[in-house]
């Protein structure tokens, strides 16, 4: 499958370190063969702690190659806003979806599983996955 | 009648309130909160505020629907999304008309309500603008003044509650004893609608 029809991730934080931090991390253990579009979209547009719809639907446009959309989130207004803009309608590409998923952990997965070529029901469901990972 | 330049005129007064009250709503904000309440809804009205005047939309449902997606866009926190959603699906709930009535305004903001109760999760009772809004919409077939009062009186009676959504629940029992920031900015819009009624006198 060429790289043009890989789904493309986008990960939104309240803070602008974190997704880039979180993107650089996923795109590292999903190896260096990786070429899935990992866009972050952290903090507000000045650059401090919150969520900009104008970054996320930027980083959206940036990774969408026709194969869908997965936006995983941290919390809160990050949520909030990403299921704002989804009911908008035109805002985001076609086949953009809210992923239920740890950030991290998620985030980790969809990558991994996008970058096999996997389509977005896919990708959704090994992020969510992720949930049942338990640590102790 | 209720016409376009009523809902510019109201989306005018509640920038210039939210202008008033920042400090206030922020200062709510800071013990249950992120202390950034105020300012994000200065933000974002003062958006909506200029894109109106610049450019008036022609319909009621237009000026609404515009004003929400602002407030998406331009707020940066949760409030952005959750005051888009009111207004956006009221506006929606509006459709094309010229001139609407108070209740269709009621109907349409009662839609609004339940698109942000949908939206974030949230039940009356649970320390949010909820619980100023569904008093308020209630009330609003009443008359303006009685919409201002209910979600005043909304909003004063969270304080004794207990958050259960937002920044505020993980604080529990500590959340008590602390007006909610958001219900006392719903209230701000019930008052700047009333504002906008006043200089409409005659015409309800």
């Amino acid at each position: 499958m060429s790289d043009d029809t890989r789904v493309g991730i986008v990960l939104v934080s309240h803070s602008a370190t974190v997704a880039e931090s979180v993107a650089e991390l996923a795109k590292g253990l999903a190896g260096s063969g990786s070429t899935v579009a990992v866009a972050p979209a952290g903090g507000s547009e000045s650059g401090g702690l919150g969520t900009s719809a104008e970054l996320i639907s930027a980083a959206a446009a940036s990774v969408d190659r026709g194969a869908g959309v997965a936006v995983l989130t941290d919390l809160g207004s990050a949520v909030l806003t990403v299921k704002a803009l989804l009911a908008e309608g035109d805002e985001l590409p076609e086949d953009t979806r809210l992923v239920d998923a740890p950030f991290v952990e998620g985030a980790v997965a969809a990558v991994v599983t996008a970058s096999t070529g996997a389509d977005l029901a896919a990708v959704e469901a090994a992020a969510a996955e992720a949930y049942t990972y338990r640590k102790v | 009648m209720l016409d376009a330049d009523f809902f510019r005129r109201w989306m005018t007064a509640a920038a210039a309130s939210v202008d008033r009250e920042a400090d206030r709503l922020t200062a709510l904000d800071s013990p249950i909160g992120d202390a950034d309440h105020g300012s994000n809804m200065q933000r974002g009205f003062r958006a909506v505020r200029d894109a109106l005047d610049k450019e008036p939309p022609a319909t009621p449902g237009a000026v609404l629907t515009q004003a929400g997606r602002l407030l998406i866009s331009t707020v940066g926190g949760a409030s952005g999304p959750l005051y888009g959603t009111l207004l956006r699906r009221a506006g929606k709930t509006l459709g094309d008309a010229a001139e609407v009535d108070r209740r269709q305004l009621a109907e349409a903001l009662r839609a609004g309500t339940d698109a942000v109760m949908r939206l974030g999760g949230a039940a009356p009772g649970d320390k949010t603008m909820i619980d100023a809004l569904v008093p308020a919409v209630d009330a609003l077939g009443d008359s303006f003044a009685a919409a201002r009062d209910a979600a005043e009186e909304g909003a004063v009676a969270t304080t004794p509650l207990q958050a259960r959504k937002g920044r505020a629940s993980y604080l529990g029992e500590r959340s008590i004893g602390h007006q909610d920031p958001g219900a006392t900015s719903s209230a701000l819009l019930f008052a700047a609608l009333l504002d906008a009624s006043d200089t409409e006198a005659g015409h309800e």
